[in-house]
């Protein structure tokens, strides 16, 4: 039986991971190289790593950094943040990334998706979505969740499925940052549209909440979070065990 | 020396660092000298079946690949790579494969349930086929692996090594005398998975 994954997030700037990572034991705790591979040893199933840097000397060091990870890094890494072009696929993939991620590059250009799609193949691109309520429904905002689009989430993803994304990464604004649980009413709306993995992000706070978010909503596919696991407050392998112990399909290492 | 085979399919940087990770010395060439040399290959491979099998046959390396395999040299192929392994695949029309192992690569649409996602993609648990393999003297049943596919080897069960259940039980790992495939990628499978290349390249 296929497993639930649990992802964490580095979000790395000027080559380093960003977001206070507080780690007791780890040597060097901003370097995406050691964190990935603590997060690897420990079990995490898949990492992410999003380019945060605005420069074009920050995007080359990132790049390098890739490739440092890739060489000490066996399990599937996926890359988002500066997508906008079939050239930044090329860049990351050729620097051991697997899947890619796309955000505000697909707002921008829709088209995005479907030839890298075309190119790399639907398992290849991951489209990433922030979204938030507004007026009852859920619309989808761009630039790190400041600008509100004004596209509907649901039709947005509907869309982007039907152009070839082969995963889909929901983060709920509503929930982010609050530590109360994932949003699964909007997670529940997307699962009911598309028929492709979907990857829940925004609102871990504790081991309770990955439970009940898998329990809630069998086809949800993963769990993704960030500062819980950089602070230490959820231990992966610890996380893994519970979830494994309350039924759910677990890869425990 | 282990050589892995390039032929326009697929990234191996990932692939080629697993390998100096288990301190193996590995080259990627699409050179047919270069690859006669290898005491054992490595067939990755990662897109569609047709285009894929267009390379490898244009640029003349299945051969060169199909009479090494028929001389005893190890040869492992990985996802696409092994379903290349297989008299034909069924993806989009009819296309041959290498011939290598009996059967044929068909969509994984056919077997599993209606509401199971496709691609089958993530992690998933490996039952072994006893005797255990080689490749898997390091592993235990119930071991998982990265898997990302939406076609997998048919009527194959001779050669079958190793299946996954994703709603049916799937063709995970092939063997046949000294020519192996792996439907996932050991390269993106954790410890197991590099354990995996290990015991290949340890093989006679």
């Amino acid at each position: 039986m296929i497993t639930k994954r649990i992802i964490p997030c580095l979000d790395v700037k000027d080559g380093r991971v960003v977001k206070g990572v507080n780690f007791q034991g780890l040597l060097d705790v901003s370097s995406p190289v050691s964190l990935g591979k603590f997060y690897s040893d420990n079990g995490a199933d898949e990492l992410v790593f999003y380019d945060i840097t605005a420069s074009s000397d920050g995007r080359a060091l990132f790049t390098d950094i890739l490739k440092e990870v890739a060489k000490t890094i066996f399990i599937p890494l996926t890359v988002g943040g500066g997508i906008n072009t079939l050239d930044d696929f090329d860049r990351v993939l050729k620097c051991g990334a697997d899947k890619v991620s796309v955000n505000s590059g697909a707002i921008k250009n829709p088209d995005l998706i479907y030839h890298a799609a075309k190119l790399y193949g639907d398992q290849c691109v991951v489209l990433s979505v922030d979204a938030k309520r507004v007026d009852g429904k859920f619309r989808v905002f761009a630039k790190g969740g400041r600008v509100d689009t004004g596209l509907d989430a649901i039709e947005w993803i509907k869309r982007g499925v039907d152009n070839g994304a082969g995963e889909i990464v929901l983060n709920s604004i509503d929930t982010d940052g609050v530590k109360n649980g994932f949003d699964l009413e909007m997670l529940d709306a997307v699962c009911k549209v598309v028929n492709v993995p979907v990857i829940a992000s925004g609102g871990a706070g504790s081991i309770e909440h990955f439970i009940t978010l898998f329990k809630t909503l069998p086809k949800v596919d993963a769990g993704l979070a960030a500062s819980i696991f950089h602070f230490g407050e959820v231990k992966i392998k610890d996380l893994k065990e519970e979830l494994y112990k309350n039924g759910i399909p677990m890869r425990l290492v | 020396m282990v050589v892995i085979v390039d032929y326009g399919v697929g990234n191996l940087y990932s692939l080629k660092s697993s390998f100096k990770a288990i301190g193996v010395d590995v080259i990627t060439s699409g050179d047919s000298e270069v690859i006669k040399k290898a005491d054992k290959i490595i067939l990755p491979g990662v897109g569609a079946f047709e285009d894929a099998s267009k390379k490898l046959f244009e640029s003349g390396l299945a051969d060169v690949v199909i009479s090494m395999a028929n001389n005893g040299v190890p040869l492992l192929g990985i996802c696409l790579g092994m379903q290349m392994l297989f008299d034909r695949s069924l993806e989009y029309g009819v296309h041959k494969g290498l011939g290598l192992i009996k059967g044929e690569i068909r969509p994984i649409s056919e077997v599993i349930p209606k509401g199971l996602k496709i691609p089958h993609i993530g992690w998933n648990a490996l039952t072994l086929k006893k005797p255990k393999s080689e490749i898997f003297k390091y592993l235990n049943d119930g071991d998982c692996v990265y898997f990302v596919h939406s076609f997998y080897g048919a009527n194959c069960s001779d050669s079958v090594i190793a299946t996954t259940e994703y709603g049916e039980n799937l063709t995970a790992a092939v063997q046949k005398g000294n020519v192996y495939g792996c439907q996932f990628h050991p390269e993106k499978s954790g410890n197991v998975g590099l354990s995996i290349l290990k015991a290949f390249c340890e093989l006679e």
